[in-house]
């Protein structure tokens, strides 16, 4: 309990300003744009803006593109995560090094890319058109450029949450007579739980924001394809105002997000 | 060791201030700075070229952008001599601010119907745009180039609807040329820009639905004279001829 001798408080000192003061400059860095958009934004004119059936159709895409893309990341990724985790071969790290790229890609380049694969001429696309298929400019395209940028973001929080996991308690299942799938459901699976949560709220958070892959690879039609960033974008042209307005309902679902996250990232720090 | 980290940072900051500043340091030269709607990138570069060579020891930077984007730039202060913009409406909303002097009309510009060189819907005229086989695309309705969009559709009575409303009118060029759709309605001298990319059609009624291009000397400008001289350029004959040559036609007049 009493971490000092006599004095009761450890004798380390005040902090050092030249950490102090960088510090406060990095947090009031952060804060003062989003003071901005809170200060700035019309606040009496957002239930107006919410009941507008284009902002409305524009929110209820967002949340349904994003959900639907980080359940095919969670159905595709934690296959790929666990491959990664639990099997030796050569070509992981040229595996892993590639289901990463995304994360440092331009969304944009993302998004041509898309086009290149996907896309009437593509890759694929062309086969795809043969067969009576078109993808860009459709809500199908949306969840493809999303799950696209999120998929690192689950892949390699999950890969990390399974590596935590020590694969001895496999080993264990093992000598009991379970095989690996069984051991996968039973044993491994309630144990990364957490990981796998906090990396599919991140994986949400990102499809959530997504701009230049949606807009280079799926276009921008309210109903099918407008999502809120985009909406932001397109009132911006002529509205600025209200795109203040509709970006604070975006910061407001980060918050959301980051206090979902809490217990796994702030609480963690805290337990130090 | 002592203070070595921040005077490496002083010293990167020093350097970026210096790309944000006077980027040319030779001999003092003056620098304009044009902000300008993406439209006018072809014509408004040769005329850079023609001012740099009239006037020694100035150098032109044109930065070219969607006029909404500029225009807010320029309210909040962006270091700026003359901005151009593709509508009337964005430029009034500058002035209002008093963040311009006095704007000028010096171009029109109309929408045409466009698509990828070989044609594979086989459109052969607007009124083609009518069948639901036809995926088009405009520009997003908030953008001037949108506005004009809807309002051809409307006039011409089409009744289907662009499969996507790109943010601006290079996205919707950009998704014809690379087939994802097979027509798109962009400004005629995008048309022009494009060459042997792309087939045109001309767009029934487009030009009483002409977008206005306005001018102005930035409030703010450092060389307020030689913002009045590019102005001048631009409306001269030589600046109108290069105009015409891209595609643009005379400003239309404002009365509607």
């Amino acid at each position: 309990m009493t971490r000092g001798g006599v004095t009761g408080e450890p004798a380390l000192g005040p902090p050092p300003l030249r950490l102090l003061v960088p510090a406060v400059v990095a947090g009031v860095f952060v804060a003062l744009p989003l003071l901005g958009l809170v200060l700035r934004s019309p606040w009496e004119r957002m239930p107006t803006l919410l009941a507008d059936a284009a902002v409305r159709e524009a929110l209820w895409l967002s949340v349904l593109t994003a959900t639907v893309a980080t359940a095919v990341c969670v159905v595709l990724g934690l296959p790929l995560a666990w491959t990664l985790a639990r099997t030796e071969h050569r070509g992981r790290s040229v595996v892993r090094g590639l289901v990463a790229i995304p994360l440092v890609m331009p969304p944009v380049v993302a998004g041509v890319a898309l086009l290149a694969a996907f896309g009437r001429t593509g890759l694929a696309g062309a086969y795809l058109l043969d067969a009576g298929v078109t993808v860009p400019f459709t809500t199908v395209a949306v969840v493809l450029a999303h799950t696209f940028v999120a998929l690192p973001f689950f892949v390699l929080s999950a890969e990390g949450a399974l590596r935590s996991a020590s694969s001895e308690y496999d080993a264990v299942a093992a000598t009991l007579g379970a095989d690996r799938w069984t051991t996968f459901r039973r044993v491994t699976l309630p144990m990364v739980l957490p990981g796998l949560a906090a990396g599919m709220l991140l994986a949400w958070a990102r499809s959530l924001g997504e701009f230049g892959a949606t807009v280079t690879f799926a276009g921008n039609y309210p109903g099918t394809t407008q999502t809120m960033p985009l909406l932001i974008y397109s009132v911006l042209q002529d509205d600025p105002p209200a795109a203040y307005a509709l970006s604070l309902l975006l910061v407001g679902a980060s918050v959301l997000v980051l206090v979902l996250l809490r217990d796994r990232w702030l609480g963690q720090v805290r337990a130090r | 060791m002592r203070g070595r980290c921040p005077a490496v940072v002083v010293i990167l900051l020093a350097a970026l201030a210096g790309c944000g500043g006077s980027g040319s340091n030779e001999g003092g030269d003056r620098q304009l700075r044009v902000l300008a709607a993406s439209s006018l990138t072809e014509p408004l570069d040769a005329l850079a070229d023609e001012f740099e060579a009239d006037h020694p020891g100035v150098s032109v930077t044109a930065i070219y952008g969607s006029s909404a984007t500029l225009a807010s730039q320029v309210i909040e202060g962006a270091p700026a001599d003359v901005l151009a913009t593709a509508d009337l409406d964005t430029m009034t909303t500058v002035e209002e601010a008093g963040a311009v002097l006095g704007p000028t009309s010096f171009a029109g510009n109309r929408l045409v119907l466009v698509t990828p060189a070989d044609n594979p819907a086989g459109l052969s005229s607007f009124a083609d745009l009518s069948s639901s086989e036809v995926t088009f695309v405009a520009c997003v309705e908030t953008a001037p180039c949108g506005k004009v969009a809807r309002a051809l559709l409307d006039r011409n009575g089409v009744p289907t609807q662009p499969r996507s409303l790109e943010i601006d009118v290079k996205a919707v060029l950009t998704k014809v040329t690379t087939g994802e759709a097979d027509a798109g309605l962009v400004y005629a001298s995008d048309a022009q820009a494009a060459g042997n990319e792309v087939q045109t059609f001309a767009v029934p009624g487009s030009a009483q639905e002409q977008n206005t291009y306005a001018i102005a000397v930035v409030e703010a400008s450092s060389h307020g004279d030689l913002a009045a001289e590019w102005v001048d350029l631009v409306l001269s004959e030589r600046g109108q001829s290069e105009l015409a040559e891209a595609g643009f036609g005379p400003a239309p007049d404002t009365a509607p």
